[in-house]
């Protein structure tokens, strides 16, 4: 074949086979495809012959096997003639207790330091960045151990808890609080809290439709807090107060009754709480200084009070800024609580990948399970984030 | 009528509208609620400093050869703080259980490190990218050889189960980085590759390694990785510790180069192409350098995060200086007690380093930050 440098009529010759970039993304993804295959076999064949040697059965039969542990706390009931497959359970449900927990905490601290951040009271303000700067660079293991051993141990003994009104009690042994009790005419209050919930939002809608005909504004945020609120406490004392609330009773070496919360969870509700309150502070503050100035101004010129504009223009276009952030740092907190296995709370890594696991050696199947279920909900979350970022991106005209 | 024809001299401005009486005024006290605010303020400034202060200096024993130092006549503890218990135990803090006549070599390698380091942070330096190179693939080796033994130098062996305390958290933090730079990189090529197959692979290890907490990581690591292995492989805790931080680490990694990556423009990927560079000349040529000096800061805040989470390792039985303070000194009958003058102590180390790292990347983000907005 001629050179087709020397006869430029012709076109050029295709490039060989292994210059074609065609042909060479196939082939090196055919050997990658090759390479984790043997990877995986050579893996897989190593754990069954170790497993083997070790006398391990693989599969998921030690989950109906009795456990013969207790749990500190459990929100079903929990025995220890219960099975392995229901200590999976209590750990999840653990581990999401504590999540929820923290994450409203976090965020209602969150949100009250950011804002003191950006107050005009100069010493607010410093006291707000001395919060985030300390709480954000100190290891999260650390301030755990610091709320548990330092703070709660030095609490005092329960004999001498220290109360609040007697019927809140703080001591070493946790915090007991008193817990409500719902006899049966209570049913009438349940049903009138969701009427007025229900009755709120038909009152929004027509309020908004009234503003868009007549240009009227009606109070909405008063009313259907009233409606909220007053109604059921109206109907739940007409109905002869259904409710009571069970107070715990200092004894000699324990409280009883009441609702408890155990120290571990206090201990790793504030250490999460506080810290992630640090990270979600600075997302506030950012997603508030975002929105530019000038929508504030033009707000006002357009004449809608100071309570509108924030309601209305800086708040919207803030959270379009905060919500994405926001949502990785409850992802965070939901990782992190993880954590609750160094101070001995009976999370899902605690129960499950901690003592279910040293007692039945099912390594392969009970860390990929406790994986599964954190990768579960962090990809449900980011889902949830995709789907919230395409509906609040801007559209642009 | 008063006419003037010469100019007035300016008058001073108001006694309230300068000066220190002015800035309270308008900073701390402008309005009644504001005024609340900063008497609430002052009194939590009130409640919290002063007392400890009066436990970390002024009643602070600092040092002494037991702790009957720290303790009354009755032996109680004494009011103020005991930090005796961390300068006497100073050296394990930072070395764990490294043999003391050995101790030149880690501080040798740190000191190396540490002038390797100082002229990358000079603008003037000549021959930067030499220098960050030989940091980042011929050290490691020398380090190594030192800390550990055998190798270079032919040093007698120090296993890695003495390792602990600060210099522990500090190899493992900065070996992470170092390798999970590496993959990390890697991973973010080919998160934006144009080969669906190594395209879909990344985005499935990135994402599953930032599903996960990295507890579960490491007890992967510690629990099922020598079951992966042949039998009669043994593995040095350290390194499988060190594995499952890299692993995870890198994905991290992955997604803040991939935003530097997206940030450089297309004509910047198509003038590579145009000049007729390869693939990878492209990108180690043209596209990494660019996307790499945009993403300091976030590589910064990774490494942070990193360095943080060191401490998890406490929990796969690891030395590190949170689980030598925590487990080692904390057990010790001879100073029983002083869990909190050791947890404070460790904080403080903490957040020296993560404190100002984030500053130094603040610092570099607005240094970079050229695009003039407001």
């Amino acid at each position: 074949m001629s050179d087709p440098r020397h006869n430029s009529t012709e076109l050029p010759s295709k490039p060989p086979i292994w210059n074609d970039p065609k042909y060479r993304a196939l082939f090196f993804q055919a050997i990658l495809i090759a390479g984790l295959a043997f990877f995986g076999y050579t893996i897989i064949q190593n754990t069954l012959s170790n497993m083997e040697a070790r006398g391990i059965s693989t599969g998921f039969a030690f989950m109906s096997e009795k456990s013969g542990f207790d749990i500190l706390q459990s929100l079903i009931p929990f025995d220890s003639d219960s099975t392995y497959g229901k200590t999976f359970i209590v750990g999840i449900l653990n581990t999401l207790l504590v999540t929820g927990l923290g994450i409203i905490f976090a965020t209602i601290l969150g949100f009250i330091i950011g804002i003191a951040r950006l107050s005009n009271n100069w010493l607010i303000s410093r006291l707000a960045a001395v919060y985030i700067e300390t709480f954000r660079n100190i290891p999260l293991l650390i301030q755990l151990f610091f709320w548990y051993f330092v703070v709660l141990k030095s609490l005092p003994q329960v004999r001498n808890s220290i109360s609040f009104f007697d019927s809140v009690f703080l001591s070493n042994r946790g915090l007991y609080i008193p817990s409500p009790i719902f006899e049966n005419g209570f049913i009438y209050t349940g049903i009138a809290i969701l009427a007025g919930i229900i009755g709120s939002l038909i009152l929004k809608k027509w309020a908004r439709k009234r503003q868009e005909k007549t240009g009227q504004t009606f109070p909405v945020f008063l009313s259907s807090l009233g409606l909220i609120i007053l109604l059921p406490i109206i109907v739940l004392f007409l109905s002869g107060n259904p409710l009571s609330w069970e107070i715990p009773k200092l004894g000699r070496f324990n409280i009883q009754g009441g609702a408890s919360l155990i120290p571990e969870l206090f201990a790793l509700l504030l250490g999460l709480s506080i810290y992630t309150a640090a990270f979600i502070a600075e997302i506030v503050r950012s997603g508030i200084t975002a929105v530019s100035h000038g929508q504030t101004e033009a707000a006002l010129s357009v004449g809608l009070t100071p309570a509108q504009t924030l309601r209305l223009v800086v708040i919207p276009q803030a959270l379009r800024v905060i919500i994405p952030p926001l949502t990785s740092q409850y992802l965070n907190l939901f990782k992190n609580s993880s954590l609750a296995t160094a101070i001995g709370y009976p999370d899902l890594v605690a129960v499950f990948m901690g003592t279910t696991l040293n007692q039945t050696g099912q390594a392969v199947e009970i860390i990929a399970m406790t994986m599964a279920v954190y990768l579960t909900v962090s990809l449900l979350i980011s889902m949830f984030m995709n789907w919230y970022n395409a509906k609040m991106s801007l559209v642009e005209r | 009528m008063y006419v003037t024809n010469k100019i007035l001299p300016e008058l001073p401005a108001p006694s309230n509208a300068k000066g220190i009486v002015h800035w309270l005024k308008t900073n701390l006290f402008n309005g009644p609620i504001n005024t609340i605010f900063t008497f609430l303020g002052l009194f939590i400034i009130y409640k919290i400093i002063p007392p400890v202060i009066e436990w970390a200096f002024i009643d602070a024993t600092w040092f002494a050869d037991s702790s009957s130092a720290c303790k009354l006549e009755n032996g109680d503890r004494k009011p103020g703080a005991c930090w005796a218990f961390i300068t006497n135990r100073f050296d394990q803090i930072m070395y764990g259980f490294y043999p003391a006549s050995e101790r030149w070599r880690p501080n040798l390698a740190g000191i190396m490190l540490v002038l390797l380091t100082i002229p990358l942070f000079f603008e003037k330096t000549p021959k930067k990218a030499w220098l960050g190179g030989f940091i980042l693939l011929v050290f490691p080796f020398i380090a190594y050889s030192l800390i550990h033994g055998g190798g270079l130098f032919g040093l007698p062996v120090v296993d890695t189960s003495k390792w602990g305390g600060l210099m522990l958290t500090l190899i493992i933090s900065l070996v992470g980085i170092l390798f999970a730079l590496f993959f990390g990189t890697i991973l973010a090529l080919g998160r934006r590759s144009s080969m669906p197959i190594v395209k879909s692979l990344s985005v499935v290890f990135i994402e599953f390694w930032r599903g996960v907490p990295l507890i579960t990581v490491l007890f992967m690591s510690s629990v099922m990785l020598p079951l992966f292995l042949p039998e009669g492989t043994d593995f040095d805790k350290l390194a499988r510790a060190m594995i499952g931080i890299i692993l995870f680490q890198s994905a991290y990694v992955a997604e803040v180069v991939r935003g530097g990556l997206q940030a450089i423009p297309k004509g910047q990927y198509e003038a590579a192409s145009a000049m007729g560079l390869s693939y990878w000349k492209s990108m180690f040529l043209v596209i990494l350098p660019q996307a790499m000096k945009l993403v300091i800061p976030g590589l910064v805040n990774t490494f942070i995060a990193l360095f943080k989470d060191t401490t998890l390792v406490l929990i796969i039985g690891l030395f590190d200086l949170l689980a030598i303070i925590e487990n080692v000194l904390g057990a010790d009958p001879a100073w029983l007690g002083f869990h909190t003058e050791g947890l404070v102590f460790a904080a403080f180390v903490f957040w020296i380093f993560c404190f100002s790292m984030s500053r130094y990347s603040m610092a570099l983000e607005r240094k970079l930050d050229t695009n003039h907005r407001n």
